[in-house]
């Protein structure tokens, strides 16, 4: 595959810059535009850049952790979020909230509700990962495995 | 065991252990003279053959830690079926019972007829245990109570009961290998010996016999039940008998032999008189100690020469004496000779159904005595066949003979045969108890050797004497049965059905799954649409035309929409239409903004984006254009579709928003955001705390649509993946 230097670095410049603003996106979910889902799936379309630029290898490039790693990952953490509550012998996801006083921040509002949403996150993203991971491979390069490596 | 003294004084030890509270369902156990006697054909018979079995698979092998385990599971839900009170509980360890013994037979995985006999048991008895089910509900809603000590204190009656007792009746046929379902057992010695021994004497068989016992008292004088029971036990007894005579196999003749002393059992425990009862309970004892024995003799002579045919056994040696009296003395109490525990359970019956106590006794204590004569004389086969006919020359076998560990069990099996034989009077106590829990206030059962020069005494001597000649006739008799093999049997039914079966999947499968993608297409967008399409014609008022235009910036989006909608629909060439589809969901996103719906738009392009990423990339697998346009006439019946669909549809959305009758619960919601779910973004609170628990099913429903994804495109692709997955370990260390 030819790669475009221009392309190449502009996206990786990009990548980041978007991770930070689904990150964003997943913070203030709750009370204003965005939230766990439309994160994860802006974190796709960073992904689907990468995969434009430099094909699978660059998208696999992105995460040590085998994407069906992350997707179970979340589903776990949403899952523990879940089943917390009836541990202590209240309903299902019946949400709680902490507040603190952080010195030169303010105050913080963290509700139970944002692990159950990062949870989801990472299911979406996870999900994006084996997207292409299924997908994803140049099809040229599928007749003649022996060519990779 | 403990509190088994005052069990047999007439005393009941109950459990109860809460379990489904809300179907009333409890773990209602209940232990009773009767059900002691099973407890300790169970245990007993158990002890032995799990002795047995570690000698016999002294070589051991992969399977034998399973199989020990499976066999210590049977035993276990076979004990819940003799101790359950509540139906349901004792419906549970009875299907318990078939699955193990499913797993049981088919333990030899490998071998496909090992297979195929578990398939056969599983589903004979698995039906007949539906069966049941249905029966027990019909039963116990017509009783009030599913506690079987109850409905038989005070049976209910009515056609729904008869019907429930009929399909219970189905349920013990088939468990008992009663004809015409019996043809299961025989296959079930695909087994291993040791499973065949326990599965033949103590348990699974024995279970359909122990709830017809439990009822039969109850019921047995209900029009129906005689007849059919004692019909179809004295047929099995005939059957199995005449079927026994022709094995040469010796497993094969010991299964058949089980088959026609179950009928035996069915006709006694069926007939649900007091003193037929107690001769029942006696022949269980009888059968599972000489049953058992006979089985494990099978398994040495199998396991030390290879075979268990007859015709290729060598001559035994005198080092093969322990196996011999084994044999003898077991078969003897098979054949009812006296001075063994089956004389003594043979002259009860006879005694029982002498006596009578209800019409067609006459008849059938002739079968009885025909069936008992059949007995004598595969006994006699059997006993023949190993010890006198072998001339099987040229290898020695005495070097073969089992080891004193072998033999111990089935000897311990056959003592309780020989003991009871000899000293009957041991056995009152306890079958007394098993009598009176069967039949309240029966008389106290005195069991001996001699009862003096009667009529049963008489009809054991026409039974010895019409065994005599088939034996001694035998060549003659073995002609006549040999046109029995033209009868067809319950397997070659079974299989038949089987066929049929499998032949009728597939037509059907055939008919309904054409493999057209259009045909599918069209069927679940006909289906979506036609209930809608119904309810709108017949309940919905014209509302209206509602404000088209409200929003200047409408005129554009939706003449884009429309657009791409149209092209989309038009073009050949795949990419392009899949662009086109962007296009729209682009324009949808636009349409939400213009609405002031900012999390939708965001959502929506996201979405967007991604998904024609995504076709693209599934896209360059597929051909670069549509494939040549269908004849007119498919296009005429596409298009009819895609019409009504969309005409639906839109007729749809425009009449929903108008036909609220109830206040909208998106009020609710907004109002409740904040002070409940702590945001203000109302559509995030609904999906991570209103309605938290959908979302977690669809992320779920999300995760395993991702592995099957990740499965099915990877499928055939198999050195790669395995040097894929290398690489990730690697590059998650």
């Amino acid at each position: 595959m030819r790669r475009l230097v221009i392309v190449d670095i502009s996206v990786r410049l990009i990548f980041h810059a978007v991770l930070v603003i689904s990150v964003y996106l997943l913070l203030a979910g709750h009370n204003q535009p965005g939230g766990g889902f439309v994160g994860g799936l802006l974190v796709g379309a960073a992904i689907a850049m990468r995969y434009a630029a430099g094909g699978i290898d660059e998208v696999r490039f992105i995460s040590r952790f085998a994407p069906w790693t992350i997707l179970g990952a979340g589903l776990l953490l949403a899952s523990v979020t879940a089943a917390i509550p009836l541990a202590l012998g209240h309903n299902v996801l019946e949400g709680s909230i902490a507040t603190w006083d952080l010195p030169a921040v303010g105050e913080v509002k963290v509700t139970s509700a944002l692990a159950f949403d990062s949870g989801v996150y990472l299911l979406v993203v996870g999900l994006v990962l084996m997207v292409f991971e299924a997908f994803g491979d140049d099809p040229e390069l599928d007749q003649g495995e022996g060519s990779r490596a | 065991m403990a509190r088994l003294g005052g069990v047999l004084d007439g005393g009941v030890v109950q459990e109860r252990v809460s379990w489904v509270p809300e179907l009333g369902i409890e773990l209602h156990f209940r232990l009773d003279g009767f059900a002691a006697v099973m407890a300790l054909i169970v245990a007993g018979v158990g002890v032995a053959v799990f002795a047995y079995a570690g000698e016999y698979f002294r070589a051991g092998g992969a399977s034998v830690g399973r199989l020990a385990g499976l066999l210590t599971l049977f035993a276990g839900s076979m004990f819940g079926v003799v101790v359950a009170d509540d139906l349901l509980v004792l419906y549970t360890c009875w299907e318990l019972t078939s699955i193990t013994s499913y797993l049981l037979i088919g333990n030899q995985h490998t071998d496909a007829k090992a297979r195929a006999a578990a398939l056969h048991a599983l589903m004979v008895t698995g039906a007949g245990g539906l069966a049941m089910l249905g029966g027990f509900v019909l039963v116990g809603q017509a009783a009030g109570t599913y506690q079987l000590s109850e409905i038989l204190a005070d049976p209910p009656s009515g056609t729904k009961v008869t019907a429930g007792l009929v399909l219970i009746l189905l349920g013990v046929f088939t468990k008992s290998a009663q004809y015409p379902f019996h043809g299961w057992l025989p296959g079930a010695m695909a087994a291993s010996t040791p499973v065949s021994a326990y599965l033949h004497s103590a348990t699974m068989v024995k279970a359909g016999v122990y709830l017809l016992a439990r009822l039969a008292p109850a019921f047995a004088t209900l029009g129906f039940w005689r007849p059919l029971v004692l019909g179809v036990g004295l047929v099995t007894m005939v059957g199995g008998g005449l079927r026994a005579l022709r094995q040469h196999d010796l497993k094969l003749l010991l299964a058949y032999g089980t088959v026609s002393q179950l009928g035996l059992l069915t006709v006694l425990l069926g007939a649900g008189t007091e003193a037929t009862v107690a001769a029942g309970v006696e022949l269980l004892v009888a059968h599972a100690a000489f049953k058992g024995a006979l089985f494990m003799v099978v398994g040495m002579l199998e396991r030390r020469l290879g075979t268990r045919d007859l015709r290729m056994l060598p001559p035994l040696g005198p080092e093969w004496r322990s196996v011999k009296v084994l044999l003898v003395i077991s078969a003897a109490s098979m054949a009812g000779l006296p001075l063994a525990a089956g004389f003594i359970a043979k002259e009860a019956a006879y005694t029982s159904l002498y006596e009578g106590g209800f019409g067609g006794s006459a008849a059938v204590l002739v079968g009885a005595v025909v069936g008992s004569a059949l007995t004598v004389a595969y006994s006699a086969r059997l006993v023949w066949g190993v010890l006198v006919a072998p001339r099987r020359e040229g290898w020695d076998p005495n070097r073969l003979a089992p080891s004193r560990r072998f033999t111990a069990p089935a000897l311990a099996l056959m003592g309780i045969s020989v003991l009871f034989g000899l000293v009957p009077g041991l056995g009152d106590g306890i079958v007394t108890a098993a009598d009176r829990s069967l039949v309240p206030g029966a008389e106290a059962v005195e069991l001996a050797i001699w009862h003096g020069f009667n009529v049963p005494l008489l009809l054991t001597g026409v039974t010895f004497a019409l065994g005599a000649v088939l034996v001694w006739r035998r060549r003659e008799v073995a002609g006549a049965l040999a046109a029995g093999q033209r009868v067809p049997s319950s397997s070659d039914a079974y299989f038949a059905l089987l066929r049929a079966l499998n032949t009728l999947s597939d037509r059907v499968t055939g008919l309904t799954q054409s493999g057209s993608l259009s045909v599918y297409a069209g069927v679940i967008l006909l289906t979506s649409v036609v209930l809608p399409a119904v309810v709108l014609v017949r309940e919905v008022s014209w509302p209206g035309w509602p404000e088209l235009v409200s929003v200047p910036a409408h005129v554009p989006v939706a003449a884009v929409l429309i657009g791409a909608a149209m092209a989309s629909a038009a073009i050949r060439r795949r990419l392009s239409a899949v662009l086109f589809l962007g296009v729209v969901g682009y324009g949808m996103a636009g349409l939400f903004v213009v609405q002031g719906a900012p999390d939708l738009a965001l959502t929506q392009v996201a979405i967007e984006t991604l998904s024609t990423v995504l076709f693209v990339l599934v896209l360059r697998h597929f051909p670069d254009r549509f494939e040549p346009r269908s004849t007119n006439r498919r296009r005429v019946v596409r298009v009819a579709i895609s019409t009504t669909v969309a005409g639906t549809i839109f007729a749809f959305a425009l009449l929903a928003g108008s036909s609220r009758t109830v206040e909208p619960i998106a009020d609710e919601m907004i109002d409740r955001a904040q002070p409940e779910g702590n945001g203000n973004n109302v559509v995030n609170v609904i999906l991570v705390d209103f309605r938290g628990f959908d979302t977690l099913g669809e992320i779920t429903v999300l995760a395993s649509a991702a592995i099957g994804m990740v499965a099915l495109a990877r499928a055939g692709r198999g050195a790669p993946r395995s040097q894929r997955r290398a690489e990730w370990a690697e590059a998650e260390r």
